[in-house]
């Protein structure tokens, strides 16, 4: 598969003093939809920006589809579409009326009613951008990147805010934009969309990738696949060691009295646990066992969790 | 715009899949979203049109030229107080004074209001007293004539005759320089607002970024939101000119190609001036603040309201070289005088280097993002 967006080294430095990128490398393949997933502030937009062409990075190299920014600046904006985190558009213009302007700009723009009901705003086409709702505008959002029929689409945290359905909604349109054969670079920090919209992550900390791979082979990673939690009357929570030595227990973590066991096979290990927990004459208060998540990856790598701060 | 561009083997189809955008398709549409915003922004409306028109009409009636004839004047009730009644009545120029008859406090307590220009006191001695001020012209005025009227009541005879022609035309008075002015200023503010405000706005809502992050060419759009000047320059000087000649039976004798053609250069020179205060700023308040600071000095020294003539002379070059005063200068030359454009090539020049200097800058040093 070709590649479609490389970096290598992206080194991004405000003021010449904080480094928002430290040494990013990626690889897009063509037809991906590939996920930037992080806290806030652990240089996920700067990134974007960077791969967009609206920064300059510091140093490094980006190519979009086999050209560089610096030579095919004007032909790679007719090929990409890109929705920013926060862009106010014109209030007082009406929803067709944006789309046909931001038509206007490319050589070759898909009709804007065509677009529209695609993104199932065909009803709104005449209502005034200020009347929308914040799920309307975000599609509205993405119909102008749509409407220049980009091959690489960059959307930046697309459905922040949004409410439930308003989110699947964007999820529908992004994998219906990669069934034609498009390429897919979005940034987000919920771990659910991650998890079920992105074919490949990236977890990106403090300007690097920590984690690449795709959701399944991230949580794999993990050791087990499943999460055992627990908690003790009292406050206790016993010697990590206890934990560890259990049948099938990959890591344990500790948070605030709430311990998280990885495990491979949760109906080896829970019995056991049972019995070492009588055996120091000690109480359950509460034991849960669930599916290992990519917040579980998260927390694994940084010690943090991804909504923190 | 949505002529597809087929093969002749596609000639067929039903539907062209894809449709071309021509060369200035974006510059187009980008011109006709800023004239549409406008439009439905009832303030700017009113700002850009309603408010210099409003001006103009409080303007011009307050400092109309009023009929010179009737003279106010307050005779302090005594005596001889009927006697000047008459006598003033009986007079030549009788008619244009209006005398009432008051005691002594009601009469100066006009007299210091201006409703009154002039108290007429018996002196006891057979004569009259006059109190005037002689800092208002008006009350100086108004005692020659009264006593002239009084004197001649009384048996004074002229000893040689005189005679006078009544010339007040159109042309000269406050409202005719007035007009030229509010058209100067207000191409100025609108073009300072219309293009600085809006691009500041744009930039903060990160829509500029949104638009650069587009094969959009950026000239095209800095030339829309110019050309959208232009437009509104049309209607601004059209009404303006259209209300002075309606309501105050202004004479323009200037051609009005010449006219809108100064009008353009100005319009184009403060859009200029716009970009560059607005080049870098990332928040309306810093940008409308240094807006402020470019702008005042010229409402005062520019000649919106009265003459930058009635400066020291050593601050005369300084008033000559800003960019409105040429504008009003230009428009008044050209609007009163009928002068030619190429008598006004001095203050083109001197708006052309503004503009393009600013536009030249602003290039330098616009921020997008």
């Amino acid at each position: 598969m070709p590649v479609v967006i490389q970096c290598r080294n992206l080194r991004k430095t405000y003021d010449g003093k904080v480094e928002a990128v430290c040494g990013l490398n990626l690889e897009i393949q063509a037809g991906e939809c590939f996920g930037l997933l992080g806290p806030n502030g652990a240089g996920k937009t700067t990134t974007i920006e960077i791969l967009e062409g609206l920064l300059e990075p510091t140093s490094g190299e980006v190519t979009i589809l086999g050209q560089t920014w610096k030579s095919h600046s004007r032909e790679l904006r007719e090929k990409i579409g890109i929705s920013l985190q926060e862009t106010r558009l014109s209030e007082k213009l009406t929803v067709r009326e944006t789309v046909e302007l931001f038509g206007s700009f490319y050589r070759e723009p898909r009709r804007p009613s065509e677009v529209l009901d695609a993104l199932q705003l065909g009803e709104k086409a005449d209502a005034w951008v200020g009347k929308l709702s914040g799920g309307q505008r975000q599609r509205l959002a993405v119909a102008t990147a749509l409407v220049g029929s980009p091959r690489v689409l960059f959307l930046d945290e697309p459905t922040t805010g949004l409410d439930p359905q308003s989110r699947r909604q964007l999820w529908d349109i992004i994998r219906a934009f990669q069934k034609t054969g498009g390429t897919v670079l979005l940034t987000t920090h919920y771990m659910d969309e991650a998890e079920r919209l992105c074919d490949r992550l990236a977890i990106v900390d403090h300007g690097q990738v920590i984690a690449e791979g795709s959701p399944a082979e991230l949580i794999a990673r993990l050791g087990g696949h499943h999460v055992v939690e627990f908690s003790l009357a009292g406050d206790l929570h016993g010697k990590p060691e206890t934990w560890q030595s259990l049948p099938g227990v990959d890591s344990v973590r500790n948070d605030d009295g709430l311990v998280s066991l990885s495990v491979r096979e949760p109906h080896r290990t829970i019995p056991a646990l049972l019995d070492a927990v009588d055996k120091q004459s000690a109480q359950l208060e509460h034991l849960t066992t669930r599916q290992a998540s990519l917040e579980d990856v998260f927390v694994r790598l940084t010690g943090r969790h991804l909504r923190e701060e | 715009m949505t002529v597809a561009q087929q093969t002749p083997s596609q000639a067929n189809a039903v539907q062209p899949a894809v449709r071309r955008n021509g060369r200035w398709s974006g510059f187009r549409h980008i011109l006709d979203v800023r004239l549409r915003e406008l439009w439905r922004e009832p303030e700017v409306i009113f700002w850009v049109f309603g408010f210099p028109i409003l001006l103009a009409l409080g303007l011009g009636i307050a400092f109309r030229d009023k009929p010179a004839d009737i003279i106010p004047v307050a005779i302090v009730s005594g005596p001889k107080s009927q006697n000047a009644v008459s006598m003033i009545q009986r007079a030549p120029g009788g008619s244009s004074i209006h005398a009432d008859v008051l005691d002594e406090p009601a009469a100066l307590h006009g007299f210091r209001l201006g409703k009154y220009d002039l108290v007429i006191k018996s002196d006891n001695q057979g004569g009259y007293m006059y109190r005037y001020d002689p800092a208002r012209p008006a009350s100086v005025f108004a005692r020659a004539r009264v006593d002239d009227s009084l004197q001649a009541a009384a048996g004074r005879k002229d000893l040689f005759p005189t005679s006078a022609v009544a010339s007040s035309e159109p042309g000269s008075r406050y409202i005719d320089f007035l007009i030229p002015g509010l058209l100067g200023m207000n191409l100025m503010n609108a073009a300072m607002w219309g293009i600085g405000f809006a691009l500041v706005d744009m930039r903060q809502r990160k829509l500029l970024k949104r638009f650069v992050a587009t094969p959009m060419r950026r000239s095209d759009f800095l030339l829309a939101l110019l050309s959208s000047r232009l437009v509104l320059m049309l209607v601004e000087v059209g009404l303006l000119l259209g209300f002075g000649v309606l309501a105050f039976h202004m004479r323009i004798l200037g051609s009005p190609w010449t006219i809108l053609l100064i009008g353009a250069i100005g319009a184009v020179s403060f859009g200029g001036l716009g970009l560059l205060t607005a080049s870098r700023a990332q928040k309306i308040e810093s940008a409308s603040g240094l807006m402020n600071l470019v702008m005042m000095p010229m409402w005062i020294f520019s000649g919106v309201f009265f003459s930058g003539e009635r400066f020291p002379a050593m601050v005369q070059p300084f008033i000559k070289a800003l960019p409105l005063t040429a504008l009003n200068d230009a428009l008044r030359a050209s609007i009163l005088e009928g002068a030619s454009l190429a008598s006004q090539s001095g203050r083109i020049l001197i708006m052309v280097l503004w503009g393009g200097i600013s536009f030249a800058l602003a290039m330098r040093w616009f921020r997008w993002t």
